[in-house]
């Protein structure tokens, strides 16, 4: 039965007086149902401002739709997928931005206004980029991650213009003005409900969307639904079509399921791997299925702890894993592959990239030998429980795989709450993770999961002034726009880390999503989470 | 009765305190790091001790118990971090959704076992007797997320004669103003009957499935104790003295009967309201059992703390109803009392 034809049916039967279903009883309500985008997910936001203590990864996506930044990407395509483009800015509440060589200028669009009706003015810009290098904890990370660190960097140059001076030459500085964090609020309407415990007015954002986005948060209950209406004055791009987003959370992954097939949910992502590939072969929905941009997941050694201090063990361990297997028992085909590249390629200035290795008990053996350990050695290897659909399965086969070459391995299930703590402990021997960043630059991924200034991401803490220096090379060259020393030194750190191995990257896993028909309009963001700018319901 | 009401309250301030005290411990011993979890996967040392901070976890533990009860005392449970709410507030508008479903699940399940149980009793080895034992055993073995997955699997995704599993109210319905929290009566008192159909609707399949859980240990213990009374000298003095089956049964068999039905009712009532998370994860019911599970895997203090104390004030209350209860229906425990 199609959607309408149900939808007509289920009124005819609620007119006539019956005991009966989806609650759609009026025209009105039907007519609230076009116009309304129902997205089903296993959890919801716990904050809806980004700048939060604690925001969990669901509140990125209010704060996303509900706030505009100074700029944000162009789409282009790739894959069939419209995709953001890593290089190409356009306006979002500047009208023009000019970039100087030590510092760039936003003229604000004149007419833009905050849901309350304010005017968005150089003031308020300035106060919320303030806000987000000093209130601490992940916005003021995220920030310094593209040099911005100190309010003195921003500076109102008039009512409606904007300077951010830069501190010193950073290729990340105007892409991170295109994150979630950089978020404009209305500073008049939060600086009313701060307190004196509370100078930046966390409390009352917490609950409250001021903004100047698309979309405010009508009403949210947290656990259960949020429910956000469009902003009919928004004038950061082009007017959305979907004038009311219901995101309920589902908690069962098979009710999610059978509320899509229903075709009583419009979008849900997170659903198992199996049940997307079998909604893809049911052909009733539409599946989108896009790599993480700079995310892979990955096996890493410890290298302070031994065996694997040894190059050769490593290395052993890269040629022991059942890559395939994984691909297939675990991903279902939903992932795109980081090993097997063919012998004598040539290393590309790009990141992720797959590695030369392959599954090769044989050689594994041999390498393994060579280290001196013929008869294989005991360890364990750890994963996180909060991801234990796929983290599972994936260990019980390296568990597996590894046993072939004499390595008895023990798996050890760390509950999510524990797993950070854990990781950042760095006493984990062997363990698998997902590390994933928003700027999608090489370099941007060495400098946290490589380089031997130690950052928690360096989970395998590595040390190596070999890479450290192809790693900062690759920074100031890309700062000074030197393309051909950028290159060498991407190629550099890329090879040094596949020939030491401290970590063995898998695959970069899939975000997927699954639509009705009649949903267009997906957008691939760094940040993984839906825009509903751009959705649109036929 | 009233002095025994207020012996009794008396005699649950000790336990209460030591809930306190031990539920406080017990989260702080738990192996998760609140601090690291909510500081993001994007934090370094520097974010996750400005977090600790900011939650107040950085003071010795001694402080941080003498804060909390000292919020306690004004009436704060503290915030949950996994939905950003005061754990009051939270309490207060969730506690409802449990408790009208698991009553009605209750209910059903009573409508259902009680009759099941005083006819097992009056025709022991007949088929009926039979029926009841496979009925029960059926139902308190199989999980209850089972049995919640097959009602959606059948009735919503195969047949559509339900809702969508989607919680209390349909996407497209707005709730009815907050009287006593239960929607049932709440659309009552609005007058808004499409309303109370519509609540009603989403509350079949998951309190079905709560009262085919719970069946068991009610018509069992409706059956032994019925077949107890049953071959007592009174029944039979009152069968030999003529008196019509049916009065016999409902009338003196039936009272008698009912008192370890009670005791059992409050053991049940109680279970199921912690214990029905399984089934607010299958039906998207913003329950208190859920969101107390959900902060215990996030290392999320407060709610746990919350949920615990909550949970000891009302079997507190529970248990004293119950044996008010059982004044009433035997007057034996009234003079005693």
């Amino acid at each position: 039965m199609k959607r309408r034809d149900f939808l007509k049916s289920v009124t005819a039967v609620a007119a006539s007086g019956a005991v009966s279903a989806p609650a759609v009883f009026s025209p009105a309500k039907a007519q609230s149902r076009a116009e309304t985008l129902l997205i089903v997910s296993e959890s919801g936001p716990n904050n809806v401002d980004i700048h939060g203590v604690g925001t969990n990864v669901p509140g990125y996506e209010v704060s996303w739709n509900c706030y505009d930044r100074l700029i944000s990407h162009e789409m282009k395509t790739v894959d069939g997928t419209a995709y953001y483009d890593r290089d190409k800015f356009k306006p979002e509440l500047a009208e023009d931005m000019n970039v100087g060589d030590m510092s760039a200028t936003f003229k604000l669009k004149k007419n833009a206004t905050f849901h309350d009706g304010t005017p968005v003015t150089a003031k308020d810009v300035k106060w919320s980029l303030d806000r987000a290098v000093s209130v601490g904890g992940f916005p003021t990370f995220q920030m310094s991650a593209g040099s911005l660190t100190k309010p003195e960097q921003f500076v109102v140059v008039d009512d409606h213009t904007v300077r951010v001076d830069f501190l010193r030459k950073d290729r990340l500085t105007i892409p991170d003005l295109a994150v979630i964090v950089p978020c404009v609020m209305n500073s008049g309407l939060v600086q009313k409900h701060a307190t004196e415990k509370d100078p930046w007015g966390l409390e009352y954002t917490k609950q409250n969307t001021a903004g100047s986005g698309a979309y405010r948060v009508a009403s949210w209950t947290a656990g259960t639904e949020v429910v956000m209406e469009r902003n009919d004055k928004w004038v950061g791009g082009p007017m959305p079509k979907v004038k009311r987003i219901v995101w309920r959370m589902v908690p069962s992954a098979g009710n999610r399921r059978a509320l899509l097939e229903r075709g009583d949910a419009d979008i849900s992502y997170d659903l198992p791997n199996k049940d997307f590939v079998e909604l893809k072969g049911a052909g009733k929905l539409n599946i989108i299925s896009t790599p993480y941009s700079n995310g892979i997941q990955y096996i890493g050694m410890n290298v302070k702890i031994p065996p694997f201090d040894n190059p050769k063990v490593r290395q052993a361990i890269a040629y022991a894993l059942p890559y395939q297997k994984i691909m297939d028992a675990v991903l279902f085909g939903l992932a795109k592959p980081c090993f097997g590249a063919p012998a004598g390629k040539a290393t590309e200035v790009a990141w992720p990239q797959a590695h030369g290795f392959n599954t090769d008990i044989a050689k594994a053996k041999a390498l393994l030998a060579e280290a001196g350990f013929p008869n294989g050695f005991e360890t364990t290897l750890s994963f996180d429980l909060g991801f234990a659909g796929v983290n599972e399965p994936l260990c019980v086969l390296t568990q597996e795989s590894l046993a072939q070459i004499g390595i008895k391995v023990t798996i050890n299930k760390i509950p999510g709450a524990n797993w950070r703590t854990e990781l950042n402990k760095k006493v984990l021997p062997l363990y698998t993770n997902v590390f994933s960043g928003w700027l999608d630059y090489p370099e941007y991924f060495f400098i946290w999961c490589y380089h031997g200034k130690n950052s928690i991401f360096n989970t395998m803490n590595y040390q190596s002034k070999e890479i450290d220096g192809y790693i900062d090379g690759a920074v100031t060259a890309a700062a000074n726009g030197d393309k051909p020393a950028y290159e060498k030194d991407v190629k550099g750190f890329v090879d040094v880390a596949f020939a030491d191995m401290p970590r063995v990257p898998l695959y970069q896993p899939y975000v997927n999503i699954a639509t009705q028909k009649n949903i267009s309009g997906y957008q691939y963001w760094f940040h993984r989470r839906l825009d509903y700018r751009a959705l649109v319901k036929a | 009765m009233l002095t025994m009401i207020l012996k009794r309250l008396l005699l649950a301030i000790p336990s209460l305190i030591g809930v306190v005290i031990v539920t406080f411990l017990l989260t702080r011993a738990l192996p998760g790091d609140p601090a690291a979890y909510f500081a993001g996967p994007a934090a370094d040392k520097a974010a996750i001790e400005q977090i600790r901070v900011k939650l107040g976890f950085d003071k010795p533990l001694i402080v941080q118990f003498f804060d909390y009860v000292g919020d306690l005392a004004r009436g704060d449970l503290g915030n949950s971090l996994t939905t950003g709410q005061p754990v009051a507030a939270e309490i207060r508008a969730r506690l409802p959704a449990s408790a009208e479903l698991t009553l009605l699940g209750l209910i059903v399940s009573v409508l259902i076992a009680v009759p099941l149980g005083i006819m097992a009793a009056t025709r022991p080895g007949s088929w009926i007797d039979h029926f009841c034992r496979v009925l029960t055993t059926a139902g308190v073995s199989l999980p209850v997320f089972f049995t919640g997955l097959i009602l959606v699997y059948v009735f919503y995704y195969q047949l559509g004669w339900s809702p969508a599993p989607l919680g209390r109210i349909d996407v497209f319905a707005t709730t009815p103003p907050s009287v006593t929290g239960f929607y049932l009566i709440d659309s009552i008192i609005a007058r808004d009957f499409g309303m109370f159909r519509a609540s009603f609707n989403q509350l079949i399949l998951p309190a079905m499935t709560l009262a085919i859980f719970s069946l068991a240990p009610i018509a069992r213990m409706t059956r032994a104790s019925m077949l107890a009374v049953l071959s007592s000298d009174f029944v039979r003095t009152a069968r030999a003295s003529g008196l019509k089956p049916s009065t016999v049964i409902v009338t003196y068999a039936f009272r008698n009967a009912m008192l370890p039905v009670v005791t059992t009712l409050g053991m049940v009532f109680s279970f199921l309201l912690g214990a029905n998370v399984l089934v607010e994860k299958v039906f998207a019911w913003p329950g208190i059992g859920s969101f107390a599970v959900e902060a215990l895997i996030s290392s999320d203090f407060a709610p746990v703390q919350g949920f615990v104390l909550t949970m000891a004030v009302m079997y507190v209350a529970l248990n004293l109803l119950i044996d008010v209860f059982y004044g009433i229906i035997d007057p034996r425990v009234r003079m005693e009392g």
